[in-house]
């Protein structure tokens, strides 16, 4: 081979695959918002971009389309399973980090780590099989009963208590959630320098004023961020939701009864919407999705860059 | 505050966050013990060997399944490492390109999206001009879930890399192409691997893309041209039908996914450490 075209050619050759490549890369994600875009646009259209949002009414029959009821079923059980399992995420990442012997440490963040990375329908199976049946047996059941009994204001807001509805979709979601959130807020404890420890250790500290006044304070921005994500994993989170949330689009949500997220109705009407109209509603569901995926993504980044910044700056 | 209070303080907060840990503990390895328990019954021969049994009539198993999986997966691991590595070397070997900061933000972004929008994408792109429901578009849709993953493992690694090394390369008079394909590459080959590894069981794991994408299928094919079934599709299947066998096998698959999924970390954390 010529010298000039091992050397010159051979680099631009290289540079030229490996940036048309990247800017394959950087394509598909702009595909990605404007496919979105697009094929919920006649929806959009319709229906006016806030006349969607705020429509309360799913109705496919009758060619209606509000996406106002998945979208409040997304937020309400998002937001309660990031409740349920932000202290104890963050007491297991701090379990790994401070108080672990060394030996248990390991399995500990190994296990975490696992089941983290267990797929979705597995959480879903599981939730059909052993969660809806306990939730129903042992806590809607009595619950209804009680209310029934002594406090027939509160039936309305609880719903028949089936087992399959918001209350086992918010668990099964807290449940997914909680060793992703743990496991990214034990990166950012793991993150504080031991030096950091010892100088508090130093002046006479307890183990929890350091964990306290130290180690939390210094690492809270990635722990802000690690629940951030968390929370947009939540939003997206389709099968396991879907199999247990009973797919009912129609307000007002009850907390035992059924309900539908945006990823939940998406999975469940697709392959049977008919006309046009109720493909592109559904693609524009998918639409509003990403752009609140979007934004919780683009503020944890925001987070995270302001930590690498400064430590633990006020 | 005097000492004592100081003292039980740290033995109730301790206490807390023990029991924070086993409430968090507990349930998931419910959860696990459950999966085995349950699964380990369902895999006998048939459940590797045999397609799905009509209906409500009991036997059969998931072959084309555990096939389609494998095609799907790995055409989409396939496509997400050429433009996920290639990413990821641009970020590491060409840091001044212009590019990047766009492409860092890209692959952030996406890695964060839900996966179900990659369905839809894929569904609109692929299956959408094809006129039906195909394997490959169910690949395009796991490879857009992949890429992100592999480009920041790749990047990770490549930056991990002593830059004598490239030093080195150059001095020999060897151009920048070689010195990345030849040293700096193989140096990272454990890393890239682990990314690799990862994008995998993450992809393996995924039903909601596939729903309107690889469609499933009962029948066994290697076509992936043709609508396929994968693990995860028909798990969900099965496990929101009424038929007990058909529950029993769900089980199977969980199992099966689950150990394959834990292999597949094993293996990357085993490829981080060589």
């Amino acid at each position: 081979m010529p010298g000039w075209l091992y050397q010159r050619l051979g680099d631009r050759l290289f540079s030229a695959l490996v940036v048309g490549l990247a800017l394959g890369v950087v394509l598909a994600a702009l595909a990605i918002v404007w496919v979105l875009y697009q094929g919920g646009r006649e929806a959009l259209h319709t229906f006016g971009f806030l006349g969607f949002l705020t429509g309360s009414r799913w109705d496919a029959v009758r060619g209606e389309f509000g996406a106002w009821p998945p979208l409040l079923g997304t937020l309400v059980t998002s937001a309660a399973a990031l409740f349920l399992a932000f202290f104890p995420a963050l007491s297991a990442a701090l379990f790994v980090v401070e108080f672990a012997p060394r030996a248990l440490k390991g399995a500990v963040a190994y296990l975490i780590d696992l089941l983290a990375a267990l797929p979705s329908v597995v959480y879903g199976l599981w939730g059909i099989f052993v969660l809806v049946p306990l939730v129903r047996e042992r806590v809607e059941l009595p619950l209804f009963t009680w209310a029934a009994a002594h406090a027939p204001g509160l039936l309305a807001f609880l719903g028949p208590p089936t087992g399959i509805g918001m209350l086992s979709a918010i668990l099964v979601l807290a449940l997914m959630i909680v060793p992703y959130a743990s496991a990214l807020a034990r990166d950012a404890l793991a993150l504080v320098p031991q030096s950091q420890r010892e100088a508090m250790y130093a002046l006479g500290a307890t183990r929890w004023e350091v964990i306290r006044r130290v180690v939390i304070p210094y690492a809270r921005a990635g722990i802000f961020s690690g629940v951030v994500l968390a929370l947009a994993r939540a939003l997206g989170e389709t099968m396991a939701v879907t199999m247990l949330i009973g797919n009912s689009v129609n307000l007002p949500y009850t907390l035992f009864g059924p309900a539908a997220t945006m990823a939940s109705l998406i999975a469940n009407e697709f392959t049977e919407a008919e006309d046009d109209l109720h493909l592109s509603a559904l693609i524009a569901v998918g639409f509003v999705l990403l752009l609140i995926a979007l934004a919780t993504n683009l503020v944890a980044a925001w987070v995270l860059r302001r930590m690498s910044l400064g430590e633990g700056r006020k | 505050m005097n000492l004592r209070r100081r003292y039980l303080r740290d033995r109730v907060m301790q206490g807390l966050v023990y029991l924070g840990t086993l409430a968090v503990l507990l349930p998931l390895f419910f959860i696990l013990y459950y999966v085995f328990v349950q699964g380990i019954g369902a895999l006998d021969l048939a459940f590797f060997t045999r397609p799905p049994a009509p209906p409500g009539e009991g036997g059969g198993g998931m072959l084309p399944a555990i096939v389609g999986s494998l095609v799907v997966d790995l055409i989409a691991l396939a496509l997400a490492a050429v433009f996920g590595v290639a990413a990821g070397v641009l970020l590491a070997e060409y840091p001044d390109h212009p590019l990047n900061p766009f492409l860092r933000l890209v692959s952030d972004v996406m890695a964060g999206l839900p996966a179900i929008l990659m369905g839809l994408v894929a569904f609109v792109l692929v299956v959408k001009p094809m006129g039906h429901f195909s394997g490959f578009s169910g690949a395009v849709a796991l490879a857009l879930i992949m890429v992100p993953i592999i480009t920041r493992a790749t990047e990770g690694v490549l930056k991990l890399i002593p830059w004598e090394i490239t030093e080195a390369g150059l001095a020999l008079g060897l151009p920048r192409w070689r010195v990345i394909l030849s040293l700096v590459l193989p140096a990272a080959r454990g890393g890239i691997l682990t990314g690799l590894m990862l994008a995998l069981a993450r992809g393996a794991g995924e039903a909601a893309p596939l729903l309107f994408t690889a469609f499933g299928n009962p029948f066994l094919t290697l076509n992936p041209l043709e609508p396929m079934d994968t693990l995860p599709l028909k798990l969900y299947v099965y496990a929101i039908s009424p038929y007990e066998d058909w529950h029993r096998q769900a089980w199977g698959a969980a199992l099966l996914l689950a150990a394959a999924i834990m292999v597949a970390n094993y293996l990357a954390r085993r490829a981080t450490r060589s």
